[in-house]
């Protein structure tokens, strides 16, 4: 059963993901899914040690440690280097995007997103995962 | 939960819940920061960091609108955010009149919120005359700021992990001067987020905290090593004062050109820079010395929006601050006590199952039982009041939820009437049943807009009269035994007695002969009257037919009573006195005509024997001397028209109720005991009933009404009382009576 991360401060927002991920049409071409809800990026760096993931969910603006910084920190970690990364944020923060990718995020979805389309992105992210362990794509390093 | 096709917007049911909850949160935040940013405007400050949560929190709305399909909300949204993103990267300035816009939008979102949820229509005509007041704004910001940041030896890979808004901060922190310096600390995982609290809040007097970095090393699992850039106009050394820890250094960051002048000004292009970087951005200083296109920036602001903000959105169509949700957030360590208290009550059921098995096999004799059964009681008992106790605790909630959003009318009211007022608000603490707060803000919103349209003078009048040109409403919250007592009191003109006598015989409220007798206190008491107002030009705000009637009326159906006192020249307290909860109350149960009735304890001051020797009659009311004092009475069993027992007629008892400082005794026959009770109410048919506050169950399959004290004592006093006053004993008359005058 797939475990992924969601990294995201809107309490509305994990919910959605939550019932996306879990719901039928989702869960049951993974074998069910266990989400993992993160309120911020602290919570994240505690949540990670208690890994591995299959995927991590991230929005970008959050207080204190933002989504970029977690990347980078995913990253830069032995254990989640080459955990899929997908950045939920807001088409405002295209700057923020591009950095979230070339921080080595694998993906990215913009909100709003419908409940199909964040289904497709992950299922992508999944099968990445599970068929080339590290090579998904992005290079893992800084600018 | 999820629908196959899955459309844009169609969140499943239960995160839906959740957005309306949050979205609510939202707003009402966005409405406190406001009243924040508003504060500080007024002393000619802009918080930037205030400035950036009102953004946080309109991103945040606007993402999740459009995750649920609330087209409107996340339109408003983004037009909003776009001036929002402009006002944190200081491309257009923070002016009272971009606030009037903010404030316009947050009582437009609640009404979006109500729309969406299909209570009410779309308020479209509004929400498009203020998304052009907002694409105007939008349309005159300046153009973008240059870089100096290179000049700094930063760390190579910072620039990847900023967001824009940080980014944005470095320069503008580094443009106006200030120095830049890296605080390495190291945390451990599970306290962190108190120990970076108080890191805050001691860099906060010294700077401006720009971003948190996780090193990513030297870190185990259990610990994490952050690098935070600070900008700061002190010397590292201060820092190093100030900032200290065990696992915590500071160095500065060193500037790679003019690196020993460290103080000066990194001297930005004059046609990019032009405010000095110093001020404020709204400080009067920093007006006279705009440059020209911000002058022209200015000028187009004002013909956007005039002074007083535009009547499209006007306050007018906010009637309600009721809340579109009931949720309840509840700490997770009192539904664990619940649960405990569930499992405690789980072992006793099981004792009496076993109990009565070994009943039935008789393996026990009946006095055995007996004791037993009293313990198993004695135990039931206690567990039903602590989950009582916990359920109560959870349904409690500080008042300040509802003071926060009254801030917020206090501005845009005195905006509106051209009013300087200010709301002090204090016991914002207290604690509430969360549905009265809910039906307590309308009313509360009432009273203030009555203290700012007719208590409050016009500047030039509070000149005139040497009061201070800033008026004042304090709202007052304080827990007084099972009671929550609030005071609305604001510093105006006070009213008039003989103005409210002549307008109340002119409306027909009272008689002219009536009106004689009224003493100060009960000449007050007839604003609350259906059909009174005393303005003669209805003003915008009042002149929608909600009078204080209105308030009265919805205090009373949580079992609450307003008083008013007024001081001519002075001002006027108003005073809501309400119980605690309304779910479950603790009851003195009663026999009157050989039926049960309860009258909640809240209101009963005590119970004695009724000596009749004591009953005198005052021009056709019964009186009864307590203690020297006289105290109207009043016998049920004949209010009721039940049968009077005369056979059955042995000595009586009197409970004596109070609720605020009115006083009534209520003869009845017997005492039964007290009881805590949850109220259910009598149905539609009987709903309109005065006197009673509903039924309740007693468990022996016999049902017993609850005495509504605060309508009896209305009831019984206000036919006759103003006589009985005048003319009764003149200790009891003049206590009750205390003066409100102060002074």
């Amino acid at each position: 059963m797939p475990r992924v991360l969601v990294v995201e401060d809107s309490v509305s927002a994990r919910a959605f993901v939550r019932a996306v991920l879990e719901g039928a049409d989702f869960a049951s071409l993974q074998g069910g899914t266990e989400v993992v809800e993160a309120s911020n990026g602290f919570d994240a760096m505690r949540l990670l040690p208690r890994g591995p993931y299959d995927l991590i969910i991230t929005d970008i603006n959050m207080t204190d440690i933002n989504g970029l910084e977690l990347i980078r920190f995913v990253r830069s970690s032995a254990h989640h280097r080459t955990t899929p990364v997908l950045v939920i944020s807001t088409s405002r923060t295209e700057h923020d995007v591009e950095r979230g990718l070339q921080l080595g995020a694998n993906g990215y979805l913009g909100k709003p997103f419908t409940p199909v389309q964040l289904r497709e992105a992950c299922a992508r992210l999944l099968a990445a995962g599970h068929s080339a362990t590290g090579a998904s794509g992005s290079p893992v390093g800084r600018p | 939960m999820i629908e196959g096709g899955g459309g844009r917007g169609d969140g499943p049911d239960k995160a839906r819940d959740e957005f309306f909850s949050e979205a609510q949160e939202l707003v009402e935040a966005l409405g406190r920061d406001l009243v924040g940013l508003d504060e500080a405007l007024r002393k000619g400050q802009v918080d930037a960091e205030l400035v950036n949560e009102v953004f946080r929190g309109v991103h945040t709305l606007k993402g999740l609108s459009g995750l649920f399909g609330a087209t409107r909300v996340a339109g408003l949204s983004h037009q909003l955010e776009d001036a929002l993103d402009d006002l944190r990267l200081g491309r257009i300035d923070l002016t009272t009149s971009v606030l009037d816009l903010l404030f316009q939008a947050v009582s437009l979102y609640t009404r979006l919120l109500v729309a969406e949820k299909g209570e009410a229509p779309e308020p479209i005509a509004e929400v498009d005359a203020l998304l052009v007041a907002f694409s105007a704004l939008s349309s005159r910001r300046a153009g973008p700021r240059a870089p100096t940041v290179a000049e700094y030896d930063l760390p190579p890979g910072l620039f990847g992990v900023l967001t824009e808004y940080e980014e944005h901060r470095l320069r503008t922190t580094i443009q106006q001067g200030l120095g830049l310096h890296r605080i390495r600390v190291r945390f451990s995982l599970s306290t962190i987020d108190s120990a970076l609290d108080e890191l805050k809040a001691s860099a906060k007097p010294h700077g401006e905290i720009i971003t948190y970095l996780p090193t990513g090393t030297g870190v185990d699992a259990e610990t994490i090593e952050l690098e935070i850039l600070l900008a700061s106009n002190e010397s590292v050394d201060k820092l190093r004062a100030v900032l200290t820890g065990p696992n915590l250094s500071i160095e500065e960051v060193a500037r790679r050109t003019h690196a020993s002048d460290r103080p000066s000004l990194p001297a930005p292009p004059p046609s990019i820079e032009s405010r000095p970087p110093a001020s404020p951005p709204n400080a009067p200083a920093a007006r006279g010395v705009s440059a020209p296109d911000e002058a022209g920036a200015r000028t187009a602001m004002a013909a956007v929006s005039p002074p007083a903000p535009a009547r499209g959105v006007s306050l007018a169509a906010e009637m309600s601050l009721r809340s579109i949700t009931q949720t309840v957030r509840v700490d997770i360590r009192k539904l664990d006590t619940l649960m405990t208290i569930v499992g405690e009550l789980a072992i006793v059921k099981t004792a009496i199952a076993r109990l009565s098995d070994r009943a039935r096999n008789r393996a026990v004799g009946s006095r055995e039982i007996a004791i037993e059964l009293q313990r198993l009681n004695r135990s039931f008992e206690r567990q039903l009041a602590q989950m009582q106790g916990g359920i109560l605790e959870v349904r409690m909630v500080p008042l300040g939820q509802a003071f926060d959003k009254l801030a917020r009318i206090v501005r845009q009211l005195s905006r509106e009437h051209g009013k300087d007022v200010r709301l002090v608000a204090t016991g914002a603490e207290t604690e509430i049943d969360k549905l009265i707060v809910e039906e307590l803000s309308d009313p509360l919103m009432h009273m203030i807009r009555n203290a700012i349209d007719h208590g409050i003078e016009p500047r030039e009048e509070r000149l005139r009269v040497g009061k201070p040109t800033v008026g004042t409403i304090a709202l007052n919250a304080f827990q007084k035994g099972n009671q929550v007592v609030i005071e609305v009191e604001d510093d105006g003109a006070g009213m008039d007695p003989a103005a409210i006598v002549d307008a109340a015989i002119r409306r027909g409220v009272v008689s002219a002969e009536e009106a004689q007798e009224l003493a100060v206190r009960d000449v007050f008491a007839l604003v609350f009257m259906p059909g009174f107002t005393t303005k003669q030009v209805a003003t915008d705000l009042s002149g929608r037919g909600v009078g204080l009637d209105v308030v009265k009326t919805n205090i009373a159906k949580l079992g609450g009573v307003v008083d008013i006192a007024s001081d001519l020249g002075i001002g006027t307290k108003m005073t809501i006195t309400l119980p605690i909860t309304l779910a479950i109350i603790n009851v003195l149960l009663v026999n009157i005509g050989g039926r049960p009735f309860a009258i909640p304890l809240a209101s009963v001051d005590e119970a004695m024997a009724l000596d009749e020797a004591h009953v005198r009659a005052i021009e056709s009311r019964e009186v009864l001397t307590v203690r020297g004092a006289s105290l109207p009475i009043c016998r049920l069993e004949r209010l009721f028209g039940m049968q009077p027992r005369g056979a059955a007629k042995g000595r009586a008892f009197v409970v004596i109720a109070q609720v605020a400082d009115r006083r009534l005794g209520l003869v009845v026959d017997d005492l039964v005991g007290q009881r805590d009770i949850v109220i259910k109410p009598l149905g539609k048919s009987l709903s309109g009933t005065r006197g009673f506050a509903g039924a309740t169950e007693l468990g022996d399959q016999r049902v017993a009404l609850v005495l509504d004290v605060a309508a009896l004592i209305e009831e019984v006093l206000a036919t006759g009382e103003t006589r009985f006053l005048v003319h009764g004993d003149a200790q009891e008359s003049s206590r009750r009576r205390a003066p409100q005058r102060r002074a």
